[in-house]
């Protein structure tokens, strides 16, 4: 038998088991890459060809649509992978450890793609690439905070011991997500209020439309690339594990 | 189309630099995303090719 440590009687366990959730994440992780690569196309289209010109920005502001994408997922990631590095350090289920260390680096690239272009963006917009304040700063620490989560797990041998100690780093950092998201309320700062609020948005419908394309079409690559990399962490870590070595018999793996 | 021509929309009305900097980069590093991906799952089959008992090697 395979040294897999779920209750038995228990389903919603069921897909805790790496061996279970490894062929499933195989099956699932194309799909979501093909809806990626697919919204992607008809977001770009829509936001390049079909969105006007911005009376107050020109064209620079087209970069909004991997701009916003970008910085939601990295905020969105950061709090997945919280979650499931907290479920792992209580719950000792090893799945959810495996899932957080998956979610790190989409979830620092994504950081890293929102404050490139916001870079880029400030720019033409504010006269400068970057400015100590609130947004920009708290974001950066975001980025940090996913590449320091990398770091420590990588330093540590005992993987169970680096996913406690990235579980607390992870969620001690937690609280910088909200930071973000309401520091432009919260503080004097260049960068602009959200455009975007449940029931009214001051967007051009066509702009507007072309940006949640983008949003789901982010999501969809995030948890595309996430899947993928889980796999590949359940076979750095289960490689002796009996179920490994019967589905690589098989032609399964 | 309200580009009109290739070269206007590539000069995104004077903001090509920030405009096309910001997609290359975007593009760039989600390329090295997925190439990154793919060496780590070869690396982690070839893992497993290595942990077989000897003797029952595929």
């Amino acid at each position: 038998m395979s040294s897999v440590t779920t209750s038995p009687g228990f389903s919603l366990f069921r897909y805790a088991a790496p061996n279970v959730f490894y062929p499933l994440a195989g099956r699932m992780a194309p799909l979501f890459a093909v809806l990626a690569a697919v919204l992607a196309v008809i977001g770009l289209y829509i936001g390049f060809f079909m969105a006007p010109t911005d009376a107050q920005q020109g064209d620079s502001y087209r970069i909004i649509y991997i701009h916003v994408p970008s910085a939601w997922m990295a905020m969105f990631l950061y709090v997945v992978m919280a979650f499931w590095a907290g479920v792992g350090l209580v719950f000792n289920t090893r799945l959810s450890s495996m899932m957080a260390q998956a979610i790190a680096p989409t979830g620092a690239l994504m950081a890293f793609i929102s404050l490139w272009t916001g870079a880029l963006w400030g720019r033409p917009t504010w006269g400068t690439y970057w400015v100590w304040d609130a947004r920009l700063t708290s974001t950066l620490i975001l980025l940090f905070l996913y590449l320091g989560f990398i770091a420590l797990q990588a330093a540590i041998d005992d993987k169970r011991r680096a996913d406690r100690a990235g579980a607390v780093l992870a969620l001690v950092g937690v609280v910088n997500v909200p930071i973000i998201y309401f520091s432009v309320k919260w503080w004097n700062t260049l960068h602009q209020g959200a455009s975007i609020k449940p029931g009214s948005s001051s967007m051009a419908d066509i702009m507007l439309t072309g940006l949640l394309v983008m949003v789901f079409a982010f999501w969809m690559y995030a948890i595309a690339a996430v899947l993928v990399r889980l796999r590949a962490i359940i076979l750095e870590r289960e490689r002796r594990a009996q179920w490994a070595l019967e589905a690589l018999e098989r032609g399964t793996l | 189309m309200q580009w009109g021509s290739l070269e206007n929309f590539l000069a995104m009305g004077g903001y090509g630099f920030f405009v096309w900097g910001s997609y290359a980069v975007c593009a760039a590093v989600i390329a090295a995303e997925i190439w990154a991906l793919r060496q780590r799952r070869r690396a982690a089959l070839a893992d497993v090719k290595r942990a077989q008992p000897a003797g029952r090697a595929a």
